[in-house]
């Protein structure tokens, strides 16, 4: 588990992080998500024992990052926003000697390497110069001598930041594949990014933890609902508009032709998917398409990120997450 | 146990780095070349010498171009690391940071050390016209990897201060230039200054005796002393640069 407990980080007079108060527990996929310099790495470069808190207390599994820092760096595998990766060296020479460095035996090392390539994909680059790799392959050697020493937390720094859509997808399925066997912490500036990747969202603004839920319960509160989009065919403008006002607790708002279709988009209270399907295809019409609005993620991270209420109260009296 | 494992693994990678990349072939090459030149010049072609005073000279000619080889081996050591970012694996990595200065010096001294052991041959010349003691051979070499491992020890110090690795030439050489010449300001001040001053040289006072083929052991005492204080003080800068 990681306890973060009243954290605080200063460089210089400006202070980076803080008050910063987190639970991560074991198995977790948590998303970190911020504004540049909202204090993600900082936090996370902490964690990782690659900078030391001026203040506050962060364990992990017990062991505090500035009293017991080599039992930490055992237990944490990190990923910085920019892989820490020699040019020169080939894929294996450089993971057997991460391996080595993260205390993996002489013997185990070349056994741990194989491991970690096959699951990270790089397998057939093992005998590659690191130089000459992608930058997608480079964030794979990346993330794969960060789980070399088969750590107990894994922390990736942005992993997913200027990757092409398919490397993203194929980040995506690693990562979550890391989640059976690792407790993930990853940062992204970007909600969508991440938002598929992870059980839980911290959001971070000036250094602070404003938002502590799973994505859905973010935007609902946030948004006070979910925003839905529809792509329906086969109804004109005013039929699909008399049909969704059939519907209780829909609030409508723009429609307008795409394609050969009609695009609707709407607001709920609850997750309401179900029902307009249902409504939909009874009326004979083709749902071409349905889900959650392209603009909501950003609209959430949007109105987040300048600081708008999101600590409202929670239905059940609890603070809604801001610290 | 452990911790010298540690010292090693960052030592072979670091000496894997001098052979792959051409600044370590270069620097080699460059001392060589100009130790060469120098014992041609001074130690072969001048006027008639004993052989002995032949192989004082040729010590004497070696120290420069290895004071000038060490700060070009060991700028890329720390800076180069922070540079391309991977000074990052070694700190989120469970080795601590004396680790981590005691394997790169190692690997940079095991460099300095072969290039000054390839200058062999220029002491060997001596036989063929002349004789001198194997002893004066020995301590004068001693002498060199003594002054090498200082002049390391100083710039994998700047190493550490600097990002750029040029910026860690320059720190060095605003080191070791007066550390150096110490001696000439020695020349000019009264005693028990001069004393002083002449003791703290990383040159003249103390590589003399090396020169000579004597083994005095308040100079080696002062080269290590040298070593250790930069080493340690390279370690604390490290160190230090968490806290930032």
């Amino acid at each position: 588990m990681i306890q973060i407990r009243g954290l605080y980080k200063y460089y210089g007079p400006s202070r980076a992080i803080g008050p910063l108060d987190v639970e991560v527990q074991a198995g977790q996929v948590v998303g970190l998500l911020g504004e540049n310099g909202a204090g993600k790495t900082t936090t996370l470069r902490i964690l990782a024992c690659d900078l030391l808190p001026s203040a506050g207390q962060v364990a992990v599994d017990g062991f505090d990052v500035v009293d017991h820092p080599d039992e930490v760096r055992a237990r944490v595998g990190y990923l910085p926003d920019k892989p820490p990766l020699y040019p020169e060296m080939t894929v294996r020479e450089f993971l057997v000697f991460a391996a080595r460095l993260k205390r993996v035996s002489k013997q185990d090392a070349p056994r741990r390497v194989a491991e970690v390539a096959e699951q990270t994909g790089i397998g057939a680059r093992l005998d590659q110069v690191i130089g000459t790799l992608s930058h997608g392959f480079q964030q794979r050697v990346g993330i794969a001598q960060a789980i070399v020493h088969r750590p107990k937390f894994v922390v990736l720094d942005e992993p997913i930041s200027g990757l092409d859509p398919r490397q993203i997808v194929e980040m995506r399925h690693l990562i979550r594949g890391l989640a059976g066997d690792h407790t993930v912490l990853i940062s992204s500036h970007i909600l969508s990014e991440i938002s598929q990747t992870c059980d839980r969202l911290l959001v971070i603004r000036d250094g602070v933890i404003v938002a502590d839920d799973s994505e859905a319960a973010i935007v609902n509160r946030t948004l006070g609902g979910m925003r839905l989009s529809l792509l329906v065919g086969g109804l004109d403008i005013s039929a699909l508009r008399a049909l969704l006002e059939e519907l209780d607790g829909l609030e409508l708002g723009e429609l307008g032709k795409e394609g050969a279709g009609v695009r609707a988009q709407v607001r709920t209270a609850s997750d309401q998917r179900a029902r307009i399907a249902r409504k939909v295809v009874e009326a004979g019409a083709e749902l071409l398409e349905l889900g959650r609005s392209e603009h909501e993620l950003e609209s959430v991270f949007m109105r987040l990120a300048e600081g708008s209420a999101y600590a409202e109260k929670r239905p059940d009296g609890r603070d809604g997450g801001a610290r | 146990m452990a911790a010298l494992g540690n010292v090693a693994l960052i030592a072979g990678r670091e000496l894997k780095a001098y052979r792959r990349s051409p600044l370590g072939a270069i620097v080699v090459s460059g001392m060589l070349l100009m130790s060469g030149i120098l014992f041609y010049i001074f130690g072969l072609s001048a006027d008639r010498l004993l052989s002995a005073e032949v192989l004082r000279q040729f010590f004497y000619n070696a120290s420069g171009p290895l004071m000038i080889a060490c700060p070009l081996l060991s700028m890329r050591l720390v800076a180069e690391e922070r540079q391309t970012g991977t000074l990052t694996l070694l700190n989120t990595s469970p080795v601590t940071d004396a680790q981590i200065v005691l394997g790169k010096f190692l690997s940079a001294l095991c460099v300095i050390t072969l290039a000054t052991l390839l200058t062999a041959y220029m002491p060997a010349l001596i036989f063929v016209n002349g004789k001198v003691s194997v002893g004066h051979i020995l301590v004068g070499y001693l002498g060199l990897l003594l002054l090498g491992s200082a002049a390391m020890s100083i710039g994998l110090f700047a190493s550490t201060l600097a990002r750029s690795q040029v910026v860690a030439v320059v720190i060095t050489a605003l080191i070791l230039g007066p550390l150096v010449t110490l001696w000439l300001l020695a020349k000019v001040t009264d005693p028990p200054l001069n004393t002083f001053l002449g003791a703290l040289s990383l040159h003249h006072e103390n590589f003399k005796p090396f020169m000579d083929g004597v083994l005095r052991l308040d100079a080696v005492a002062y080269y290590l002393a040298v070593t250790v204080f930069f080493l340690l003080a390279a370690t604390k800068v490290l160190e230090a640069r968490r806290w930032r």
